[in-house]
């Protein structure tokens, strides 16, 4: 066992050696391959790091949304119909919501209006998220005029701006007082526009969703785990349809493998021949040809994943956010947290170094069958 | 769902190794024609050199198989949130009746390439390479599996169909997905023990023998034994882990899924358990499989000294994952005897 990692060790010292004489060459190929795991992984980290903020955004949501459909359409919730729930068991609060969207001419931009559940916001003041507060230049206890879509204007306070750490759920919130807001969009007393039911056990939402659906067949529950799944799977796709797309720059890189590998100079043919004539045999040309093979690979993997992990959470990823993140007026700046999964690592490595080595293959072969008379007489 | 990076990963990697092999079927049925070692001609100097060729090939695609087995089962784990009533590998490789057929051929390639690959180390370093053509016979075998194998797969990835609401103003009502419970085919907790301990034992024993006798236990059928025992090691292993090891590493009388011991929420322990269970058997079994040609005159001393070797790892390998095993259940709190 010793005598065996001896043997490799001296092989990897010789092609660390020999690799270092043709410095240029292999930095060329070290360069692209870099490159290629670095806009991979930053692809990989991104989206993951987007599904990860996605799952802590809606994990203090209700377990249950429950709205009421008239002609398939979303409509308000009359009075009484959220008696007409009745008990189920296994949940624990049921309330119904108050929130609309209100569209800003000034600044092009839908906001969400919304009357928090537990109060907290006095008539006549507003509660504003830090969006807004950027785009309007507002600050706490300015007064700001909305105009009403009866075409009425209304005067409110800014009591105060919503801490930025919640950007990525409030960037667009504007938190008003009941009154306020059913004056303001002349809400018929007693609706709400939705009915929010908090479950605990979550083997049960299923289950209570059933039973929904059967009391008020006019109703659409929607569970916080659908939701979750469905921002699962379309940046898992997203994720999908940009490495599909740079399936043809991993296709060149593999091109590009094989033409380095295959094109060897006259000198590394007179190096094998040599290697050869002294007592090399073919199948030790591919093992450190392997092991050469296996240092660039590992080398090129730490160093792009490396600064893909730099370009995604300490610049933003700034040159895949237009793709993988989407678009909006007043869109949420928020900070992803770090985030590594393992199998992401372990697909990127069969992205990235699997076709390298399937590239190399041949041309290996190639040279390691040089016969070492017919090298050194031409 | 095609469009999800490990499973396009895995689909690239079935398809260059399918590839790879394709394209070395003509070389091995000209190998199995032409091959005459004693001959110096022009064809059979290309014929040596491109047996370099394709063992390398052939380790590669091997080794390719057993990443794709961990990256398979590690996907099917990962996707199991995107399926309703999925909870862990389970539950996505039962989303179509493609998943555990795909699984099963991927372990039992993994294992049929581990025996072809002992069985090339042995020939390439006999001098005269007597096993060529039996070399090359198995790979035409192997060859179709292989594609059988990445077709399975294909039809698995092809049609995994979620039931899933695509946007978040949409809401889908479906059925419950059928969990499968292993408790139908799981024993009763001590049948299982005693056939769990009782195995491994023979199996670790049987292999140190043969370890201890530089290869040739049993004048030369230790090797015979130490695949058999591997065997039944490994398929003991299995049944164990269904019936009473995942329930100590669960804490919880009912939860006999083989699957969950992966899940980050139980700290990866799945990974050491397997691990080693899975490179013993496959060590046990190449040991058995280089057996039949300890009778070549050039590999008579080569046979025994892999064969010993093999049987050193498989020894080694059945003794972590029964200590392992172990540990894990003294550690539980659960109390099940």
């Amino acid at each position: 066992m010793k005598q065996w990692i001896e043997k490799q060790r001296y092989l990897i010292d010789f092609t660390l050696a020999s690799l270092a004489r043709r410095k240029t060459r292999n930095l060329g190929l070290l360069g692209v391959y870099i490159l290629l795991v670095f806009v991979l992984a930053s692809v990989a980290l991104y989206t993951h790091a987007l599904r990860i903020e996605a799952g802590k955004v809606l994990a203090a949501s209700p377990e249950v949304i429950l709205q009421r459909l008239v002609a398939g359409r979303h409509d308000l919730i009359p009075p009484g119909y959220i008696d007409r729930v009745g008990r189920i068991r296994g949940v624990q609060k049921k309330e119904g919501r108050l929130w609309g969207y209100y569209y800003d001419a000034v600044v092009k931009a839908n906001y969400t209006f919304m009357v928090p559940n537990a109060g907290g916001v006095e008539k006549g003041e507003i509660v504003v998220g830090p969006a807004l507060e950027r785009s309007r230049g507002l600050a706490a206890g300015n007064g700001i005029s909305f105009r009403s879509y009866s075409g009425k204007l209304h005067t409110f306070i800014v009591a105060d701006v919503l801490p930025q750490a919640s950007e990525l759920v409030s960037a667009d919130l504007v938190l008003m007082h009941e009154e306020d807001f059913r004056a303001f969009f002349d809400y018929p007393s007693g609706h709400f526009t939705d009915i929010a039911l908090t479950v605990a056990n979550p083997l049960e939402v299923r289950n209570v969703a059933l039973k929904l659906s059967a009391a008020l067949p006019d109703s659409r529950p929607i569970l916080r785990d659908e939701v979750l799944r469905t921002y699962a799977s379309i940046f898992d796709w997203r994720e999908g349809i940009v490495l599909a797309l740079l399936s043809a720059a991993i296709l060149a890189f593999g091109i590009l493998a094989w033409e380095k590998a295959s094109g060897l100079s006259a000198d590394e043919k007179r190096e094998i021949g040599i290697l050869k004539a002294i007592g090399w045999e073919t199948g030790d040309i591919i093992k450190m040809k392997f092991w050469e093979g296996l240092l660039i690979s590992l080398t090129a993997f730490l160093v792009g994943f490396v600064a893909a992990y730099l370009h995604v959470f300490y610049y933003a990823a700034t040159l895949f956010e237009p793709v993988l993140k989407g678009w909006s007026v007043l869109y949420p700046r928020f900070q992803l947290t770090p985030h590594i999964d393992g199998l992401q690592v372990a697909t990127l490595f069969f992205f990235t170094v699997f076709p390298y080595a399937a590239a190399v293959l041949v041309p290996i072969w190639k040279a390691a069958i040089t016969d070492p008379d017919a090298v050194m007489r031409g | 769902m095609i469009f999800q990076p490990a499973i396009i990963a895995l689909l690239l990697s079935s398809a260059i190794c399918v590839l790879a092999l394709a394209a070395s079927m003509p070389f091995a049925i000209e190998v199995i024609r032409r091959w005459d070692i004693k001959s110096g001609s022009e064809r059979q100097l290309r014929l040596e050199r491109r047996t370099y060729l394709f063992s390398t090939l052939l380790v590669f695609v091997l080794a390719t198989q057993l990443a794709s087995v961990l990256l398979f089962v590690f996907n099917a784990e990962k996707m199991s949130g995107m399926f309703v009533g999925a909870m862990c590998a389970v539950g996505t490789l039962n989303v179509n009746p493609y998943g555990f057929p795909a699984l099963n051929a991927k372990i039992a390639l993994f294992f049929l390439a581990a025996m072809w690959l002992a069985i090339n180390y042995v020939d390439s370093r006999a001098r005269d390479y007597p096993l060529v053509h039996i070399k090359y016979a198995l790979l035409l075998l192997l060859a179709p599996l292989l594609a059988a194998s990445a077709w399975i797969e294909a039809q698995f990835f092809l049609d995994l169909k979620a039931d899933v609401i695509t946007s978040c103003c949409g809401s889908l009502f479906s059925e419950d997905t059928k969990t499968l419970v292993a408790e139908a085919s799981a024993l009763a907790p001590l049948p299982a023990m005693i056939l769990f301990y009782g195995a491994m034992g023979l199996a670790i024993g049987v292999s140190s023998f043969h370890w201890a006798h530089g290869g040739n236990g049993g004048r030369g059928r230790g090797g015979y034994a130490v695949a058999l025992a591997a065997a039944l090691g490994f398929a003991a292993a299995i049944a164990g882990i269904l019936s009473f090891i995942s329930l100590y590493i669960y804490e919880h009388p009912h939860h006999h899924c083989p699957f969950c011991v992966l899940k980050p929420e139980y700290g990866y322990q799945g990974y050491a358990l397997y691990l080693p269970l899975f490179v013993a058997t496959a060590a046990g079994l190449a040991a058995g499989a280089i057996r039949p040609f300890a009778h070549v005159a050039s590999l008579h001393v080569i046979v025994p000294e892999v064969s010993r070797r093999l049987a050193a790892i498989a020894s080694i390998g059945f003794l972590l994952t029964t200590a392992v095993a172990t540990v894990m259940i003294l550690n539980s709190n659960l109390v099940l005897l």
